[in-house]
């Protein structure tokens, strides 16, 4: 694809390109506030067969079976998610090498004001190291739709789960976003 | 009105027998941590099985994945009551996704049997084919006997889902276990699915 060639205007239209062009069709979430233009722009689009789940386990759980079955997806998530899925990426997607893919909102840092939050966004990335699994920080609009294209990409072309996790960088800094 | 207290309790290998004996069309079958998938994997090493070595209780949302990416494939999931009941916010989900092509099926014998038969809430109140109801799978039942299991095996072979449908088992143990080899099930069962050909 065109990667160099193209702007966005949004963090949220580079995540849609990147989805598009690696057929990524199905959209599972739990919402959360810095991800709602994202899910509502998934839910106009026809491209996209997307839907709320209860649990970000089920989510994973979902697009689990359905890479299996050939039909590629994302689990949209934010921090505290992320920290109810450590048996289920080591048990399931991280021990079959199944490429599902998170995209996890980053709360808890850069003026959170949950001290939850705060606290258990300590815990994500020691995870995904334990685990071994890929995962990259988007902090800049110029950077989302190359490290999102080639993070499912490899994902699917190693068979392995990966990790993308959008920073308040990207996603709160008007100056920027 | 068969509920759990008046369906007869069965078993759970005969049943799964009995299931994948009806399986004409290459069907995928999800097979739930534990004594759900090693009764499955007795019951026959079909291509479309998949067996679950953890994350318990995502029976259903897998199934879910499979049915979505493929709706011309019917697709069932086996799971115990001790894990459904850890998800049942899965049901509310499958419920509103509604696919047409997903039946599942629980194994409710009221313990976690593999861990050494410690009741579940099943035993004492709970009924899941009322929650599957609740959570707005309409088409949920409880299987007054083996026949009637079969009967609501081939309607969900034959007629729109998705479907719910109950079995109370008893405590028999599996014979054999899966091999615990995640990567060698995964791929198997892609290719059952025909989504890898190399």
């Amino acid at each position: 694809m065109a990667e160099a060639a193209r702007t966005d205007a949004t963090w949220h239209e580079a995540v849609i390109r990147a989805l598009k062009d690696n057929n990524v069709r199905l959209v599972v979430y739990v919402p959360d506030n810095a991800l709602k233009p994202l899910i509502a722009a998934v839910h106009e689009d026809e491209f996209f067969t997307a839907f709320v789940c209860a649990r970000e386990e089920e989510a994973v759980g979902i697009v689990c079976g359905a890479a299996m079955a050939g039909l590629k997806g994302i689990v949209l998530m934010q921090t505290s998610g992320f920290a109810t899925l450590a048996n289920v990426l080591a048990s399931l997607a991280v021990a079959a090498q199944i490429p599902a893919v998170l995209m996890v909102s980053e709360r808890g840092t850069l003026g959170d004001f949950q001290p939850g939050q705060a606290i258990v966004c300590r815990t994500m990335r020691p995870i995904l190291q334990s685990l071994g699994m890929e995962h990259h920080t988007m902090t800049r609009l110029e950077d989302a739709h190359f490290m999102v294209d080639r993070t499912i990409r490899q994902a699917h072309l190693t068979q392995m789960p990966a990790a993308l996790i959008l920073s308040p960088l990207l996603t709160a800094n008007r100056a920027k976003a | 009105m068969i509920t759990r207290t008046n369906s007869k309790v069965m078993n759970r290998l005969d049943l799964t027998k009995r299931l994948v004996a009806k399986l004409k069309h290459e069907e995928a079958v999800i097979g739930g941590i534990g004594n759900a998938n090693f009764d499955l994997y007795t019951a026959g090493r079909r291509p479309q099985n998949f067996y679950m070595l953890g994350s318990m209780g995502l029976a259903a949302p897998i199934a879910l994945g499979v049915a979505l990416a493929q709706p011309k494939r019917r697709v069932f999931a086996l799971e115990g009551d001790g894990s459904l009941l850890m998800q049942m916010g899965s049901l509310a989900t499958i419920a509103m996704v509604a696919p047409r092509n997903l039946a599942i099926v629980v194994w409710d014998n009221g313990m976690y049997q593999i861990t050494g038969a410690q009741k579940t809430a099943t035993a004492e109140i709970a009924d899941l084919v009322a929650m599957a109801r609740g959570a707005g799978i309409a088409q949920s039942a409880w299987a007054k006997d083996a026949d009637d299991f079969e009967r609501m095996i081939d309607e969900a072979l034959k007629n729109d889902g998705p479907w719910f449908i109950g079995a109370r088992t008893d405590a028999e143990t599996p014979k054999i276990q899966t091999p615990r080899e995640p990567v060698v099930i995964k791929d198997a069962f892609m290719r059952g699915l025909g989504g890898k050909q190399s």
